[in-house]
């Protein structure tokens, strides 16, 4: 299992803002070591965010992607207490899933 | 659930940081986009994590003497972390000292848990492209500084001797580029590439500069400590490489410590 997510989310004018902080080597599958070997590939594939069991965010991450990737995104809707959970898929399968509750 | 209520809950806005930093940095062309990308990312500072391992690592019993570092004596009594940065360095009475956190750290580490000092400063900043363990407890105390003003005293001889020293080594030219750091923080207004320099002469931007220190470099991936920051400005004026933790590192932080009395302590930062 991957490392914990750092999630705030915070409900103002009836508009959620969730900020997601991810914990990942995000590897391109490019770069070498200094003795010429590939470093593989590994990146996280796809994020899911789901608010009370709804999917309000589904995305497709690729190598693009930095190290400790970053996501803000808002969706219309959304009270203080109720609960939003993350999370994602990297290419060899592993997962993360991390819960936070919307502050007032 | 109906269509018209998942386009309702069509995120408004996605963001995401890209490795693009290297080319991202080609189109923008003045310090204030690169001000808007550092206030767009502020949020999601990894250095967070380097925080949070550091807590765990403070915590956590380790080394010969099976010991933590709850009883590590930062400078405001055994075990104290909020707001000892913004006094640091300063002067020990038990080691006779004058030591700025990470080689104050280095004591602890080696007296309470008894681990071999070579063993620290074998690899100080990183190793396998992971935060050494020492770096990660600076991010974590530093942390608990926040919003506190820099305060760094003078009062002790030694104290004002390191200061004096740190200043001197500041100004010193030398190497083969017959360089030293006032050769690029002495002048107010000037830029390297596309990075501001700050003159740190001036206390605004010394307290600016000081301030973001320890920070996570996105480029690296890395949370780098303030030892790691002069080592690396002394590589770059092809110096010989500084001992981790030594008076010469220790009197340098001191003199830019001071400089930036007053400023509010802003770290960990977030740089490019």
């Amino acid at each position: 299992m991957g490392n914990p997510m750092k999630i705030r989310a915070a409900v103002k004018d009836g508009v959620t803002e969730v900020k997601i902080l991810m914990q990942h080597e995000m590897e391109t599958g490019l770069r070498k070591e200094a003795d010429g070997t590939l470093v593989p590939a590994w990146f996280i594939t796809e994020v899911k965010a789901q608010y009370q069991g709804r999917t309000v965010l589904e995305t497709q991450f690729g190598q693009s992607v930095s190290k400790n990737p970053y996501l803000l995104f808002r969706f219309k809707g959304g009270a203080a207490g109720e609960k939003i959970t993350v999370s994602w898929v990297d290419n060899k399968g592993d997962t993360r899933s991390d819960e936070v509750s919307i502050a007032g | 659930m109906n269509t018209s209520n998942v386009k309702k809950l069509i995120p408004l806005l996605v963001l995401a940081t890209s490795c693009a930093a290297t080319a991202a940095e080609n189109e923008i062309s003045d310090s204030d986009r690169i001000a808007q990308y550092r206030e767009m990312i502020s949020d999601g500072n990894p250095a967070d994590f380097d925080e949070m391992r550091g807590e765990e690592l403070w915590k956590t019993v380790a080394g010969p003497k099976q010991a933590t570092l709850e009883k590590c004596d930062l400078g405001k009594g055994a075990g104290v972390v909020k707001g000892v940065y913004t006094e640091l360095p300063r002067y020990f009475k038990d080691t006779g000292k004058v030591q700025d956190l990470e080689s104050r750290l280095l004591t602890c580490m080696t007296t309470l848990q008894g681990i071999p000092e070579e063993e620290i400063t074998a690899k100080p900043f990183a190793s396998d492209k992971k935060a050494s363990d020492i770096s990660s407890l600076a991010t974590y105390v530093v942390g608990q500084s926040k919003g506190i003003k820099m305060a760094v005293s003078t009062k002790h001889p030694q104290a004002k001797e390191a200061y004096e020293i740190g200043k001197r080594i500041f100004n010193y030219r030398a190497g083969p580029y017959d360089f030293a750091c006032s050769t690029c923080h002495a002048t107010s207004n000037v830029r390297i590439r596309m990075q501001d320099l700050p003159n740190l002469n001036v206390r605004k931007d010394a307290q600016t500069a000081y301030a973001s220190w320890p920070a996570y470099r996105v480029s690296q991936g890395l949370t780098r400590s303030f030892q790691w920051r002069l080592n690396d400005c002394f590589r770059q004026q092809r110096f010989p490489e500084p001992k981790f933790a030594s008076e010469a590192t220790v009197a340098l932080t001191m003199f830019l410590a001071v400089s930036a009395n007053g400023g509010e302590y802003a770290g960990p930062g977030l740089k490019r």
